[in-house]
């Protein structure tokens, strides 16, 4: 068929960008930034896009409470249907989105593990406005690799990485990979 | 492959796909899904669920694409759930039926859909009396087609949402014991749960009386090696068929066959394969009632059953359009040459 599906990649070389000290370390500084530009983490949502952003919402939300003592509620993301790039792409097993709170006038965290292209951003914005209007809408991310093609900033960013367009940034997380690691994947 | 750099494992130098379902423009029949297909359809059916149930019930996934449903045969549940999940993904969708179309005026099926093709509908949801005409159309149209209910063949979604009922009400389909009951030999949703249930694992079994129960399951030709059911049980005996089933499913008895000559009467049938409370005491105390729509209450299945405590017939009609939006969503349709 037609289909020019990037199916799987293989690369031979990697570099680690973000150990698992480092990994721990920014998403601690992360976590204190949040606390102190909002004053608090009084109205903060914790929303991350399926399936990188997840685990990180999840620990930017133990470390608020180990600091403050309450944790934000975590919610959880899936951008399938809000897609701009779906006509000639094979289509994703989704995700069940679930946000736990209203999100009516509250503070919203969107969190991913990568921002890239910034399309994924502008999908999690029109999806999370079918669950109401937020106050106001912040985003956090472990890696920024730039190449953006949408007028999309983070708000928090962990670690800032120049990369080439045949690169590919991995996140890895204990909950799922075994491993705490940020690699960058490539073939030079 | 060389590895350089600390790496943990050497299969993190890969790429992981983030999973998806396979590329598919079509949806014919079930006989062409695989097992892991058919497993996602049913995840992505999860979702769309939830996506229903939300106080804003659009996305955005199919803005800009039309639908046309095309159908020769009188149908509400299917159409309606189409057209509903359609709309639901933000597609616009026409409904066409035979009647009141130039289908009235002789038009073949071919240039009804070639009309549609030219006015730019990207999926064609077809039902037609004759077995293949979806598969016609498919082999002939640029358009993707998904088959509605095409004469004693198949009907796939129907089957996708039968799969997708079951699979919410066990733990899985493998092992699960689905006794198949009624109209067999003229029944285009139970050819396709056949596929569907063999590929998922699940033992069936088929009752029917044998002038209802397609020749080649019948005698020595079951055991023909170029049957892919082998494994399907074939029993005549209502009492035997249920026995330890989870699922039962009842067919609609379609009236006409009677004139036919395939049954001696209406009132023998319902008497001998009828779906009564008595009989579902054969059956494990967990059993669920299915039926495709629509029933005749009476017939093949007793009213108390029907709508008793077993019974998840109205569970399969709200089923319906969350796996028909799945199925919408993970067609890829061929790519489009503008010139």
């Amino acid at each position: 068929m037609e289909q020019s599906d990037k199916i799987q990649d293989v690369y031979s070389q990697s570099r680690s960008i973000l150990s698992a000290e480092g990994m721990r370390r920014t998403l601690t500084r992360i976590a204190h930034e949040i606390l102190e530009r909002n004053r608090g983490a009084g109205e903060i949502v914790l929303i991350g896009i399926h399936t990188g952003g997840l685990p990180i919402a999840r620990r930017l939300s133990a470390l608020i409470q180990s600091f403050e003592g309450a944790p934000p509620p975590v919610g959880s993301l899936d951008i399938s249907l809000h897609r701009d790039d779906l006509a000639d792409r094979n289509r994703p097993l989704m995700h069940p989105t679930e946000i736990p709170v209203s999100i009516e006038g509250r503070l919203v965290i969107l969190v991913d593990d990568v921002l890239y292209t910034g399309r994924t951003i502008r999908a999690a914005m029109d999806a999370l406005n079918d669950f109401g209007r937020p106050r106001h809408v912040q985003l956090a991310v472990l890696v920024d690799r730039g190449h953006r093609e949408l007028p999309i900033k983070a708000d928090y960013v962990g670690k800032n990485v120049p990369t080439a367009l045949d690169e590919e940034v991995r996140v890895c997380v204990a909950e799922i990979d075994g491993i705490d690691e940020a690699l960058l994947l490539s073939n030079r | 492959m060389t590895q350089i750099g600390e790496v943990a494992e050497p299969n993190v130098l890969k790429s992981i796909p983030s999973p998806h379902l396979p590329a598919r423009r079509h949806c014919l029949d079930l006989d062409d899904y695989s097992r892991q297909e058919i497993e996602a359809v049913l995840q992505n059916a999860t979702v769309m669920k939830d996506v229903m149930h939300r106080e804003i019930r659009k996305v955005p996934a199919l803005r800009g694409k039309s639908i046309v449903t095309l159908f020769y045969e009188p149908s509400t549940r299917t159409r309606v759930s189409f057209e509903q999940a359609g709309k639901i993904l933000s597609a616009d969708v026409i409904n066409v039926s035979s009647s009141g179309s130039s289908a009235e005026k002789g038009e073949s099926l071919y240039n009804t859909a070639l009309t549609l093709q030219s006015m730019e509908a990207d999926i064609i949801i077809v039902r037609h009396p004759d077995s293949g005409a979806p598969n016609f159309l498919a082999r002939h149209l640029n358009a993707s087609i998904i088959n509605a209910g095409d004469g004693s063949h198949a009907h796939p979604t129907q089957a996708l949402v039968d799969l997708y009922t079951m699979a919410s009400h066990a733990d899985r389909l493998e092992g699960l014991r689905v006794a198949i009951v009624g109209d067999i030999q003229h029944s285009r949703v139970a050819r396709s749960n056949l596929w569907g249930l063999t590929k998922m694992g699940a033992s069936v079994v088929l009752c029917a009386p044998p002038t209802l129960m397609p020749i080649d399951f019948l005698g020595g030709h079951h055991s023909r090696s170029n049957n892919p059911f082998t494994s399907v049980e074939i029993e005549t005996s209502i009492e035997r068929a249920l026995e330890g089933a989870d699922v039962v499913m009842a067919l609609r008895l379609q009236k006409e066959r009677q004139d036919a000559g395939n049954l001696p009467s209406l009132r023998e049938y319902s008497r001998l394969y009828g779906l009564t409370p008595k009989l579902l005491e054969k059956a494990r105390t967990s059993v669920i009632v299915m039926h495709p729509g629509p029933m005749n209450e009476g017939v093949e299945i007793d009213p108390a059953v029907a709508h008793g405590p077993m019974s998840v017939i109205e569970e399969q009609v709200a089923n319906g359009v969350a796996v028909r939006m799945a199925v919408l969503y993970g067609l890829v349709p061929a790519t489009r040459h503008r010139d």
